[in-house]
């Protein structure tokens, strides 16, 4: 036999290969390689059109784009800090509860187990003009008028963040809690001989030691709110007049309903940029937490 | 000045009671050891004057101060934990002047406190480095010194050098007792170590599930044991006890040996079932003792296992049944089985009684 056979660890290799290939790869690459072109669902033939840069440009260019990129931005600033804020809270009075408190921390995961659509629905009818709770709530404790939730632009963003925080401060209560049970508490309780205060205590020795755990938390909520789309869709549709437009609503548009795939591809590729940076930062913040705490790496 | 009191001090954790109604007296500069089995309270007890345990009984006061109800950084003590309590994420620069930091001290004073501390503690070169890059040794240093730059009317250590390795434990202890010399503060120091006790201690505590056995100086518990726990716990190696009765005003130890220990003033009866305690130091060979004044009883018995120790040799033999250690100076080689001529000092000998364990004093 001098059939010439592949080396041994290719072999091993290929299964792993041909599936990150055909899962991860092929698509990636058929993406970037569309974002090239005027691709147009409508019409396949549009694909082995090259336009080049074009479809950057045009979006570089674009007004729309660049709104639903700063709106989520902003998105997911405001809904990180305060996910981390209230996350903290949660976690902080859980670690005070001593009866009880498997259960409380199911309970706590309960908003996680709902499909973000049903949580979008949901929230769509709390927060209805007409007959939401929210404003029937409002309208028996005696403020008369019928509060426009859904459809003012503000009011809208609001109600999306407000379903979107309620669905996922567990994320990060978990995550801190999990920190605070890993804590040690021998540095508290020198904190304490020292002379702190229950304040200074948090402040100088837990909160570093829970930095970590934070960090995890919003990179992984960082990359999940980045790609925020089904509440939004269920809620406002990225409407009113785009006013809650967010980058996934408004690719989704792109491709799906004006059928601009090469286009919409190549908004992904530009807002991919975003979460790469969130990321990013967040791993270095999380890498710094770590070495102030004399862990490694 | 800083006296520490407890009087009636009580630990309940839940249905268990943990510390029974503890009254002691420690004296300004003081340096008062707690020492006891595993799970006899030292801690707890510890805990408690520091304030990170709340006190279900009695009143603990610290420089003639109830501070039952006050936060632990309202009673100006310091506190070396058993596992360092390092601040992870502080510098060791930052971890020795945190208090004074919280405290809001100029950092004038606190560099120079922090640096009189270092310098004390030979921690200059390790200032800007994290506890997890710094040796067991040195981490304890550094909880050492965390606790001396307050300046505290009342120094804590819990089971300090526990985590050492004998050498440097040694080299330790020295160092805290130099330390005393230097602040001469209150020192109250939880160990399990009866070699630590005695070594460092003004005055010794023994406790035993959660009561106070007996409390004196080293030498007080080395030679006046209240009971056979006493005798056993304190001096290594730990006292012989000799099942025996007492007949015709002289003791018999089971076996036969009859020993003519006087027994005056009635505090022996006849027939009482007792227990007779020597130390290795009281049973030596002929010839290899240090002093043979006094009662002595002599006796052949057989060695049958010798620790040589360089100045001095364990020998264990057999008394009446039951494995006794004698000690021999000026050590020559034993074999195993060899008979040698012992001598008991009866002067330095213990009775105590069988069902209580209560010393009898002769
Ligand atoms: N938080 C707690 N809850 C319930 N029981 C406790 C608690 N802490 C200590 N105990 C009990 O109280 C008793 C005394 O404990 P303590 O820690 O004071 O012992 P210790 O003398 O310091 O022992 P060691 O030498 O092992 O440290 C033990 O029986 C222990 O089980
Ligand atoms: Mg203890």
């Amino acid at each position: 036999m001098t059939r010439r056979r592949l080396p041994e660890w290719l072999v091993l290799l290929l299964p792993a290969i041909i599936v990150i290939a055909a899962v991860v790869l092929i698509p990636l690459l058929f993406s970037l390689y569309s974002s090239f072109t005027p691709y147009k669902l409508t019409r396949p033939s549009t694909l082995w059109k090259w336009v080049g840069t074009y479809n950057y440009e045009k979006i570089l260019s674009d007004a729309k784009f660049w709104a639903a990129f700063g709106r989520t931005v902003l998105f997911l600033t405001i809904v990180l800090n305060l996910e981390l804020l209230l996350g903290l809270g949660i976690a902080l009075m859980m670690n005070k509860v001593t009866w009880g408190q498997r259960t409380l921390r199911t309970i706590l995961m309960f908003p996680m187990m709902f499909s973000p659509i049903l949580v979008g629905f949901q929230f769509k009818f709390i927060f209805n003009d007409n007959i939401g709770l929210v404003n029937n709530v409002l309208q028996s404790m005696g403020f008369n008028a019928a509060l426009p939730w859904l459809v003012d632009g503000k009011l809208a963003m609001f109600s999306i963040m407000f379903a979107e925080i309620w669905m996922s401060t567990s994320v990060f209560a978990i995550l801190i809690l999990a920190g605070l049970f890993a804590m040690p508490r021998d540095p508290l309780e020198a904190a304490k001989v020292d002379g702190c205060t229950p304040w200074q205590s948090f402040r100088h020795i837990t909160l570093p030691f829970l930095m970590p755990f934070i960090y995890i938390a919003m990179t992984i909520r960082s990359l999940d709110v980045a790609r925020a789309y089904d509440i939004v869709q269920i809620m406002t549709g990225g409407g009113p007049a785009r006013r809650t437009e967010l980058l996934w609503t408004l690719m989704s548009r792109t491709g799906y309903v004006d059928a601009r795939m090469g286009l919409a591809n190549a908004m992904g590729y530009v807002s991919i940029i975003l979460s790469i940076l969130f990321t990013v930062y967040f791993f270095r913040k999380l890498s710094a937490a770590r070495a102030e705490l004399g862990m490694a790496g | 000045m800083t006296e520490v009191t407890l009087s009636n001090v009580v630990k309940k954790y839940g249905a268990l009671q943990a510390v029974h109604g503890i009254d002691l007296d420690i004296q300004d500069g003081e340096f008062v050891v707690l020492v006891g089995p595993s799970g006899c309270g030292k801690s707890t007890t510890l805990r408690m004057i520091a304030g990170l345990e709340d006190i279900s009984g009695g009143e603990v006061s610290i420089g003639g101060r109830v501070v039952n109800d006050l936060p632990p950084r309202e009673r100006n003590i310091s506190m070396v934990f058993q596992n360092y309590a390092l601040y992870p994420h502080m510098t060791v620069r930052e971890n020795l002047g945190f208090s004074l930091k919280i405290a809001k001290r100029p950092g004038a004073e606190i560099t120079e406190a922090v640096n009189e501390a270092a310098q004390i503690l030979g921690l200059d070169e390790l200032m800007d480095r994290k506890p997890a890059a710094l040796s067991g040794g040195q981490r304890q240093r550094v909880a050492m010194g965390r606790a001396i730059v307050r300046h505290p009317d009342v120094f804590l250590f819990d089971e300090p050098l526990s985590n050492l390795d004998a050498k440097l434990r040694t080299q330790m202890r020295v160092e805290i007792k130099k330390l005393h010399q230097k602040v001469e503060s209150t020192i109250i120091y939880v160990t399990h170590d009866q070699i630590e006790a005695m070594t460092l201690a003004d005055r010794i505590v023994l406790m035993r599930d959660g009561h106070i056995v007996q409390v004196g100086t080293p030498l007080e518990l080395f030679n006046a044991p209240v009971d056979t726990f006493v005798a056993t716990f304190i001096g290594s190696p730990p006292m012989n006890l000799v099942d025996g009765v007492v007949e015709d005003g002289q003791i018999v130890l089971d076996g036969g040996v009859t020993l003519p220990v006087p027994t005056t003033a009635g505090r022996l009866s006849e027939g009482q079932a007792i227990k007779f305690g020597f130390r290795a130091d009281n049973l030596m060979p002929a010839g290899h003792a240090v002093d043979e004044d006094g009662a002595v009883y002599e006796l052949d018995l057989a060695v049958t296992l010798t620790e040589p120790l360089g100045t001095e040799t364990l020998l264990f033999t057999n008394m009446a049944g039951v494995e006794v250690q004698g000690k021999m100076f000026n050590p020559r080689p034993v074999r195993p089985g060899e008979k040698m001529n012992f001598r008991l000092m009866l002067d330095k000998c213990h009775v105590f009684d069988a069902q209580s364990g209560h010393a009898i004093r002769r």
